[in-house]
C-alpha cells in the first residue's frame, strides 16, 4: 500500500484538468463564480486562455460549453453540484444530453459533506438527476487517485459526461501502482461471500474500514466500488447478488434515484435480492461540519458496520 | 443588390414560406406563423451572407446558424432543402415518426442543422460558445442566432447577452423576430419587453432597428455588423407574423396551429401566385 493522500476530490480533479491539458489543447474550462471553491482555479492559473469565468449564470454556461463542444473543443463546465444538476437542469438535458455533444459537467460540494453551508448547498439529488437523462454517463469517485484516473477517462471519451466532486479532504485508499479504472466497471475492493456492500464516491472509504472491521468479527463482506453509476456495471452486481444472496448499498445521496435504486434496477430485474439503501434517507441536509453530519447521517465506518451486522444477524 | 438579385431572394422566402405551409399542414401541427415572419431572414442568411457548403455541412470553417426559436423551423428546413441540404420531399414527413425534420431542430439528424434547439433561450447561449470557439482558434467564421421577441423574456438570453459582450463576440450577431405576439397574445400585453433596443444597448450590443422583409435593410445590416469590432451586434427585425398569408398575417392564433386542408390550398395558391408574379417578372 503506497503512502495515503489526504485530499478533497474537487481538488485531485483541478490537479487532473492541468496534467491532461498540457496535451490536450482542446480542453476549456468554464466556472460560474465558484473557480476557487471548484478548484478549477488551479486551472485558472495554469491556462489562463483556456478558461472563462461565465459569472453567476449556470445555465448559459452550460449553453455556451455546448456551442464550443459543437464547434469541436472540449469543455469542462464547473459548479457547485446543486447549481450544476439543479438549476442549469434543462440546459444539460435539451443543449447538451439531446444532441449528444462532448461537454463535461463537474459537480463540487456534493451531498451533506458540504457541510456548514446546508441544506441548500448540500446537493442530494444530483445523481438521480443526471441518471434519468438518455446519453448521460455519471461518474462518482471515491479518491485522489481515482478522480485523477476518471477525470482522464471522461476527457478521452466522445459525450456528456457528469462527474461528482466532494469538498472534504478524505484518505485514499486506492494504491496507484495497481489501480486501473475502466469506465462502467465496478471494483471488487475486499472478497467476502455472506454478504455485499456496493458503495459509491466519498463513503467507499468508510465502507473499506467497515468490511474489515466485520471481518475481525467473522463476517466475510464483499466490497464493490461503483465509480461509474452510469451505465452501471450489471455484471458485477448480478454476480454478487447470486454469491451473497443480500445487498448494502451506501451512497452520500438521497436513497431515491442514486446508487440504491441503480442497483435495484438490476437486480429486480436480473436476481432479485434484498437491498437495504443506506444513504441520506429522503430528507434535507442542515449546518454543520462535515465529519459531524456524516456520522449524524450514519454514514461512517460505525454506522455501516452496525447496519451489515445487523442484516447478516437477522438473516 | 440590383432588384434581380432582390427578387431572387423574394422568390426563395415565398418557396420557403409555402414548404412551411406543406410541412406543418402534412404534419397536421407546428408553428406556421413565426416561421412565415422569419422567412426572410432565413432565405438572405443562406443564400447571401453565410459563407457555407450544402454539400459539406460539418465543414469546419463554415459560418454559423443557430434557430435559437427552434419552433420555427420549417421555414428554415424549407430554406435548407432549396439549398440542397436534402430533398424538399422530406417536408411532407415533417414531425411524423421515422423522420429526419424534428418538431425542432436535431442537429444530429439533419443535414445543415448547427445547433439542436427548441427550448427557448438555450440558442443563443451556444451561438455564443461557437462564436468564442472560433476567437480562440482565431478563425473567420461568424455566428448568426434568430430569437423570437417572446423568446427574450427567458432569463437566460439576457445571462447570454453579458456573456457575449463581456467577452467580445463580435463574430456574433443576434437578430430577433419581433413580430410582436407569442402564444398567449401580444409581446407587450403578455410580459412587455420594451424598450428592447435599450435593453441591448445597455447589455453592451451595438444595435441595429430594421423592417425584416426589407431585404436591403436585412443587407445593409448585416454588412455593418461586420464592420463592428469589439462588441456583438444585435438585430432587431421588425416582422409580420403569419408574413405572406393573408389569413395568417397578426394573427396570434396562427403561432402553432396548422392550416387545414381548404386553408392550406388557399395559403398555397397565395404563395404561388406570389412566386408566379416573381418569376413572371425575373
Amino acid at each position: 500500500m503506497s503512502q495515503v493522500i489526504k485530499k478533497a476530490t474537487r481538488e485531485s480533479f483541478g490537479e487532473a484538468l492541468c496534467e491532461l491539458a498540457e496535451e490536450n489543447k482542446d480542453i476549456i474550462v468554464f466556472d460560474a463564480d465558484l473557480a476557487a471553491a471548484t478548484k478549477t482555479g488551479i486551472f485558472k492559473k495554469q491556462y489562463p486562455d483556456r478558461f472563462f469565468d461565465c459569472g453567476i449564470a449556470e445555465g448559459n454556461m452550460i449553453g455556451v460549453a455546448a456551442g464550443m463542444a459543437a464547434a469541436g473543443k472540449i469543455p469542462v463546465a464547473a459548479s457547485f453540484a446543486m447549481f450544476a444538476t439543479g438549476r442549469a437542469f434543462e440546459q444539460i438535458r435539451n443543449s447538451v444530453a439531446y444532441p449528444k455533444l462532448n461537454v463535461k459537467i463537474a459537480g463540487s460540494h456534493a451531498g451533506i459533506s458540504t457541510g456548514e453551508d446546508g441544506a441548500t448547498h448540500q446537493c442530494i439529488e444530483d445523481i438521480a438527476i443526471m441518471r434519468a437523462i438518455p446519453n448521460m454517463m455519471v461518474l462518482n469517485p471515491a479518491d485522489h487517485w481515482e478522480m485523477k484516473a476518471a477525470t482522464k477517462a471522461a476527457i478521452e471519451y466522445n459525450g456528456p459526461v457528469y462527474i461528482r466532486l466532494g469538498r472534504l479532504a478524505i484518505d485514499s485508499f486506492n494504491d496507484p501502482e495497481n489501480y486501473s479504472f475502466e469506465l462502467g466497471k465496478g471494483i471488487t475492493l475486499h472478497e467476502g461471500d455472506d454478504i455485499t456492500v456496493i458503495a459509491t464516491g466519498l463513503v467507499v472509504n468508510e465502507a473499506l474500514k467497515a468490511v474489515k472491521e466485520l471481518e475481525a468479527e467473522g463476517i466475510n463482506a464483499r466490497l464493490i466500488n461503483i465509480h461509474t453509476i452510469k451505465p452501471i456495471d450489471r455484471d458485477i452486481i448480478i454476480k454478487a447478488a447470486k454469491e451473497t444472496g443480500r445487498i448494502v448499498t451506501v451512497e452520500e445521496h438521497n436513497v431515491i434515484g442514486g446508487l440504491g435504486d441503480a442497483v435495484c434496477e438490476v437486480v429486480s430485474a436480473e436476481c432479485p435480492v434484498k437491498v437495504t439503501k443506506l444513504g441520506v434517507q429522503d430528507r434535507f441536509g442542515y449546518s454543520g461540519p462535515a465529519l459531524e453530519l456524516l456520522d449524524k447521517f450514519e454514514l461512517t465506518q460505525p454506522h455501516i458496520a452496525k447496519a451489515v451486522r445487523d442484516i447478516v444477524k437477522e438473516a | 443588390m440590383d432588384s434581380s438579385e432582390i427578387k431572387q431572394l423574394q422568390i426563395l422566402a415565398a418557396k420557403a414560406r409555402l414548404g412551411a405551409i406543406l410541412g406543418t399542414y402534412h404534419a397536421k401541427s407546428g408553428h406556421p406563423g413565426g416561421s412565415l415572419s422569419a422567412a426572410d431572414i432565413f432565405a438572405y442568411l443562406y443564400e447571401k451572407e453565410m459563407n457555407i457548403d450544402p454539400k459539406n455541412p460539418k465543414w469546419a470553417d463554415r459560418d454559423r446558424f443557430v434557430l435559437s426559436k427552434g419552433h420555427c423551423c420549417p421555414s428554415l428546413y424549407a430554406v435548407l432543402a432549396l439549398k440542397g441540404y436534402f430533398d424538399w420531399d422530406e417536408l411532407t414527413k415533417l414531425r411524423q415518426v421515422g423522420a429526419m425534420l424534428q418538431g425542432h431542430p436535431d442537429m444530429k439528424g439533419t443535414p445543415g442543422i448547427d445547433m439542436s434547439t427548441g427550448s427557448l433561450g438555450q440558442g443563443i447561449s451556444a451561438a455564443c460558445g461557437m462564436a468564442l470557439a472560433a476567437k480562440l482558434d482565431n478563425k473567420d467564421y461568424r455566428t448568426y442566432t434568430l430569437l423570437g421577441d417572446g423568446e427574450v423574456e427567458e432569463g437566460q438570453v439576457w445571462e447570454a447577452a453579458m456573456f457575449a459582450s463581456h467577452n467580445k463576440l463580435d463574430n456574433l450577431v443576434v437578430i430577433v423576430d419581433q413580430n410582436g405576439l407569442q402564444i398567449d397574445g401580444s409581446v407587450e400585453d403578455v410580459a412587455g419587453i420594451e424598450p428592447l433596443d435599450k435593453k441591448f444597448e445597455s447589455f453592451g450590443f451595438y444595435v441595429i432597428k430594421i423592417d425584416g422583409h426589407d431585404f436591403e435593410q436585412i443587407a445593409e445590416a448585416l454588412d455593418k455588423a461586420k464592420t463592428v469590432k469589439g462588441q456583438p451586434t444585435a438585430i432587431l427585425a421588425k416582422t409580420v407574423k403569419g408574413k405572406g398569408v393573408s389569413f395568417m398575417e397578426n394573427q396570434v392564433g396562427w403561432h402553432g396551429t396548422a392550416p387545414n386542408k381548404e386553408q392550406y390550398e388557399q395559403a398555397t395558391a397565395e404563395l404561388q401566385a406570389e412566386i408566379d408574379r416573381l418569376e413572371g417578372n425575373c
